[in-house]
């Protein structure tokens, strides 16, 4: 199948498509240490703490409940890692499932970035209360999404995929030029 | 320079001089200027008329509590605000205003006949007079009493203009920046907080940019304020103006509505027209001040009477001068200082009129010195004067007689009351008021939010003891968050602190019947009003609220709810605190819809969810519906066809070929856990334990009460796994409720789930065709009836994409359903439409979907069920575990009533001439020559044309229905009744033989 071209818009801030990406969601006692090898294992991340991100070379670790994570990478990795999850916890009582379809996501940067966010999110988005590695499951307008600080001014967001459409026009609009009040 | 400008007053800008117009005509102001400060400059008094009587009215105030002078505002179409105050509107060159409820004109209004019969409209007035006949209130009374009463328009074109939200989350927030919030914000900020500080008006001040005579830290006022807004602007507050505190939520969710252009000639481009601000605050100062009240006599609404400390607020703020010969009516000091500026800046004071027998010796004494005339002990029964004050007659009051009248000339009459905190905040927190004997008001308490009071909020009064108020409310905020904060104190010089009395009414020597004394401006209430109430038998200041309608106006009473109570209270015989004030509510104002729906609208008005496969059914013409939040093509229809033709065409094909269907909205579930089956026991109301890995099940799911909530099918993917599906609309709702039971009830059980409804999509393939269409496609299962017969599940693939295949049917037919991945969703249907053209494979839509569907009888929840539906009542008892120990809703499904005969069932119905179709929803009766009302037994959930069953079908709920079959109901309808037969909910294939599978080669 073609891939489509993915979008992106410039405004206020930069926001960008960021295409197929793997996503693995976990269930399971996240504090104990057949998830936290397992973790490791499988992206060479630890598991984050609460509301939380941990990245690295090889993807993130997203904290999504107190017994939820979801490992972002390549969109061709999902299935091995969840495959690859699955085994090493035989035994054990957990979910690993590749649900990378479920969700899209996008990248959201420059210095306007934190004022697009908070015109839809009830999130505290100042740099010194969110920062690089800051995540949270919220909503945006009156969508769930989950977003987290990978660096200074750039976010990444996910939200499921019937209303990815409806969150990249929201976070065009929102990026629309004038709309800043120079808030952080 | 207008007539009542004072050159060297004021804070507007003379050598700018801006032209608007109000009531059609131009008029000039100065750069600065409110609508109302600007016509007061020019001597024009009367604003407005009155909503009830049509009684000429004039500014009483200067804020936002102003009750009378309310105007439309307009710039060109769509962009026209009603009840806009003109104590708040700042001019601009060209803006637009014009009065409301008057014509044709606002100095000859023929509403005002109303007012000579105003002994009609007492209180409670409409409730008594137009009871009988019931029928004409609708008709007649209601549309002709709104008519004559009301107060702006709405506008009718679309608003042209943006609306901007945002959220914000602070340490501190002030509302309201006069001394307390200043001094507030100061302090909470140099403690290293941050601290956002909100006022309603152009510009920060407060008070102090009515008391230019003060001297703060041996600075004048004014100049103390440009230094200390600096000050704040360096230690980063931000000072947000023409920002209103709308309303006070739980958990410090302050509301702000940030007016952005309204007071600008030339809209800048890319900016919104209001900013609402949603901000959630550690802590909350109140420091809104106090209002002014009005003093309650025959007269006491004329344009001229207004409050003393408006009067001020004119003179220092806009250099105007409310009039040139006042009359000072006063219970409190402050109106003394109100009638020495005005003396000062050229008016010739008449007479300053004080109920009280000795007012202070000093305020006495520079009265004196002004040569003012000083009428202490006094009270005022009438005013004169048609469309502006012309006199007022004043009486000596000794011993409460009321003494020989005397007619004193005046253009102005400037009254006070007295002052009351601004309370309407505190209100929204739900915080306890404490009655203050000696201010007769009530004070802000106790409350749950994290919130403190400041300043004139809570009863102070000066320039000082606020300002020493806010800092230490400041610093006491501060603490509270762990910070060392110290309140510096500051010294006034020329401040101006005093005390009144409170009163009722004033003393008259007339009869009080016959007295016009306002209490509620805006809605026209008088004192008489709220007795009358009482009189009637109203013993809660609610039920005399809503009777009356006191500060039920758009102001909300904010200068009538404390009069109204002490009134009340008077005729009541009880204390004040015993009778209690009414609620307020939010919005402060009234704030714009604009502003609350910010970027809802248009296209963002509401989320539409839509599949991976949506853009190829809009390629393909579909007409949509909406389904819950999805949006779901209805219907294919071919050019020429409307949507009867199509539907018949769609079930045709899928009866004798194959229709696809795009059912990825279906809600999945993937249930896993060595305790899963357990799990599925118990939520279900259908035995799962032997159900085969590999197979399906109808699955029926019961809320606790017994009724039905979901259904779905459900295959068991593996020993421990389950792909449960949903209804569209109940996908989250049966998560949430699954995971409810799972964390709350039952933590005992080893069972994860997840959402996977968006990871899938999913086709839905059905009609005897279908095995030919898929063999070759699908790898890793054999499609035969022995192989894979009807309810199995299989994971495989389809096309070469990894898919879950179900074979399943929802129309009656052979069906399969097969997921794949989402984005793999339109390759697949492309596939198949293209390999099942030779076939004869026709996409249908949600439409073919129910008509097929309610052709063999399959229920949809939500649509044949309203949430008191057993089971039984649906005839879908077979899907009932009763062996099982236990499932949600067992215990339910187990009381008196759910069993007891009668119950309304759900019944097939033919119309009796076998060409009618039944409209959804319409009622059934079983004796259509009884009198109205009838009983009603039932009424219709679903009806469909029918090409299967050759007539139109339809399902209904019916008392009693599954022991009706073959009587006849009827369904009256406007026009005509029909008779139909009760049958069973089959209309098709009642032997199930079509759902089989045809051996591979046979003729289909």
């Amino acid at each position: 199948m073609a891939q489509a071209a993915l979008r992106r818009f410039s405004g206020e801030a930069l926001i960008e498509e960021a295409g197929p990406t793997g996503m693995v969601t976990l269930r399971g006692t996240l504090r104990s240490g057949a998830i936290l090898s397992a973790v490791q294992g499988a992206v060479g991340l630890r598991v984050p703490e609460v509301r939380r991100a941990e990245s690295g070379p090889r993807g993130s670790v997203l904290w999504m409940s107190p017994d939820e994570l979801m490992l972002i990478c390549e969109a061709g990795e999902a299935a091995g890692i969840a495959a690859g999850i699955t085994e090493r916890l035989a035994g054990e009582h957990f979910l690993a499932l590749d649900l990378s379809s479920a969700r899209s996501r996008f990248r959201i940067s420059g210095a306007g970035a934190r004022e697009v966010l908070a015109k839809g999110a009830p999130v505290d988005l100042a740099p010194r209360a969110f920062g690089p590695g800051d995540l949270r499951r919220t909503r945006l307008g009156s969508v769930a999404v989950a977003f987290w600080c990978t660096g200074p001014d750039m976010f990444e967001l996910i939200c499921f995929r019937s209303v990815a459409d409806h969150v990249y026009e929201w976070l065009c609009l929102a990026a629309r030029p004038g709309g800043r009040v120079h808030l952080y | 320079m207008s007539r009542f400008r004072v050159p060297g007053r004021g804070r507007v800008n003379p050598d700018r001089p801006v032209t608007f117009r109000f009531d059609g005509r131009p008029v000039q102001g100065c750069e600065g200027d409110t609508v109302a400060s600007a016509l007061l400059a020019n001597g024009i008094h009367l604003m407005g008329r009155s909503f009830k009587y049509h009684r000429p009215r004039g500014a009483v105030a200067a804020g936002s509590e102003e009750p009378n002078a309310l105007i439309n505002t307009r710039r060109g179409p769509g962009r026209a605000e009603p009840n806009t105050r003109a104590t708040m509107q700042e001019i601009w060159p060209g803006l637009e205003a014009r009065p409301q409820n008057c014509w044709p004109r606002l100095s000859f209004d023929l509403g005002a006949v109303n007012d000579r019969a105003y002994m009609l409209f007492s209180a409670g007035f409409y409730y008594k007079t137009f009871m009988w006949p019931r029928s004409f209130w609708d008709k007649l009374y209601e549309p002709v009493i709104r008519a004559a009463a009301g107060l702006g328009v709405s506008p009718s074109e679309e608003d042209p203009d943006t609306y901007a939200s945002r959220y914000l989350h602070t340490d501190v927030l002030v509302v309201g920046a006069g001394p307390a919030g200043l001094a507030a914000a100061r302090t909470a900020a140099e403690a290293g907080l941050r601290v956002v500080l909100v006022d309603e008006h152009a510009e920060a001040g407060g008070t102090l940019l009515s008391e230019p005579q003060a001297r703060i830290a041996g600075l004048p006022a004014w100049d103390w304020l440009t230094a200390e807004l600096a000050a704040l602007k360096a230690l980063g507050v931000r000072v947000m103006t023409r920002t209103t505190a709308i309303g006070y939520y739980h958990q410090n969710m302050i509301g702000l509505c940030q007016r952005l252009t309204d007071h600008l000639a030339e809209l800048p481009a890319d900016t919104p027209r209001e900013r609402m601000w949603r901000l959630r605050a550690a802590r909350v100062v109140l420091a809104q001040g106090a209002l002014e009240k009005p003093l309650v006599f025959d007269g006491n609404d004329r344009p001229g009477v207004m409050l003393a400390g408006a009067a001020q607020t004119y003179l220092h703020r806009f250099g105007v001068r409310v009039g040139d010969r006042p009359v000072i009516l006063t219970s409190h000091d402050s109106a003394w200082h109100a009638a020495f500026d005005l003396q000062d800046a050229g008016a010739k004071v008449a007479a300053i009129v004080d109920t009280r027998a000795a007012p202070p010796a000093a305020l006495a004494g520079e009265a004196q010195a002004r040569g003012i005339r000083v009428l202490a002990g006094f009270t005022a029964t009438a005013t004169s004067g048609r469309l502006r004050v012309r006199s007022v007659r004043v009486h000596p009051v000794s011993a409460g007689t009321v003494g020989a009248g005397e007619e004193i000339a005046c253009d102005c009459l400037l009254m006070s009351g007295g002052w009351t905190p601004s309370l309407h905040l505190f209100s929204h927190t739900k915080g306890s008021l404490a009655w203050d004997e000696d201010r007769t008001t009530f004070l802000p308490a106790d409350t749950p939010e994290d919130c403190v009071i400041a300043g004139a909020g809570r009863g102070l009064w000066g320039i000082a003891a606020t300002l020493a108020d806010g800092a230490e409310k400041g610093a006491e905020v501060a603490a509270s968050l762990g910070r060392g904060a110290s309140a510096p104190a500051l010294p006034v010089e020329g401040d101006r602190t005093g005390s009144g009395t409170s009163h009722t009414e004033l003393a008259t020597d007339r009869s009080p019947s016959r007295a016009r004394a306002f209490v509620d401006f805006q809605n026209d209430v008088t004192a008489k009003d709220l007795r009358l109430a009482v009189r009637e038998g109203m013993r809660s200041i609610e039920h005399v609220k809503r009777y009356t309608t006191n500060g039920m106006a758009t102001d909300q009473g904010k200068m009538s709810n404390i009069n109204g109570l002490n009134i009340a209270a008077d005729a009541l015989g009880r204390a004040q605190p015993k009778v209690g004030l009414t609620t307020f509510r939010p919005p402060y104002t009234p704030t714009s819809f604009g502003a609350f729906a910010g970027y809802h609208r248009g296209g963002h008005f509401e989320v539409t969810r839509r599949t991976a496969i949506d853009p190829l059914a809009e390629a393909a013409g579909a007409v949509f519906e909406p389904v819950g939040q999805w949006r779901r093509a209805r219907y294919f229809p071919r050019p020429g066809e409307d949507m009867d033709t199509a539907v018949a065409r769609e079930c045709r094909a899928t009866r004798t070929a194959i229709g696809m269907f795009d059912a990825s909205t279906l809600g999945k579930i993937e249930v896993v856990g060595p305790d899963a089956v357990e799990f599925m026991n118990r939520m279900y109301t259908n035995p799962w334990t032997k159900l085969q890995p590999g197979r399906c099940r109808y699955g029926l799911l019961l809320g606790d009460d017994g009724f039905i909530r979901d259904d779905g099918v459900i295959g068991r993917l593996a020993h421990d796994r389950f792909h449960v599906t949903t209804t569209t609309g109940g996908a989250a709702r049966v998560l949430n409720m699954m995971e409810d039971y799972l964390q709350t009830e039952w933590p005992e059980l080893d069972v994860w789930l997840t959402s996977t409804t968006e990871q899938w999509s999913t086709i839905a393939l059905n009609g005897p065709r279908v095995a030919e269409l898929l063999r070759p496609l699908v790898e890793g299962v054999t499609l035969t009836e022995e192989a894979f017969p009807h309810m199995s599940v299989a994971e495989c693939t389809v096309a070469g994409m990894p898919a879950r295949l179900f074979r399943v049917s929802f129309t009656g037919e052979t069906g399969f359903e097969v997921n794949v991945p989402a984005p793999m969703g339109p390759a697949l249907w492309q596939r198949l439409a293209e390999a099942g053209a030779p076939l004869g494979l026709t996409p249908y839509g949600t439409e073919a979907m129910h008509v097929m569907r309610a052709e063999k009888g399959y229920i949809i929840v939500g649509q044949d069920t309203d949430g008191t539906v057993t089971p039984a009542d649906a005839g879908l008892t077979w899907a009932v575990g009763k062996a099982k120990p236990d499932f949600v809703g067992k215990r339910g499904l187990a009381r008196p009533d759910l069993t007891a005969p009668g119950r309304r069932q759900l019944v097939g119905l033919l119309t009796e001439d076998g060409t009618t179709l039944l409209e959804e929803g319409a009622q059934i009766v079983l004796d259509p020559a009884q009198p109205v009302p009838m009983k009603m037994v039932g009424h219709v959930t679903s009806a469909y044309r029918s090409e299967a069953a050759g007539r139109p079908i339809a399902l209904a709920l019916v008392e009693g229905g599954h022991g009706r079959m073959g009587e006849t109901v009827h369904i009256p309808m406007p026009d005509r009744t029909i008779a139909a037969t009760i049958t069973g909910c089959v209309f098709h294939d009642p032997e199930n033989t079509r759902l089989k599978l045809a051996a591979p080669g046979g003729d289909a």
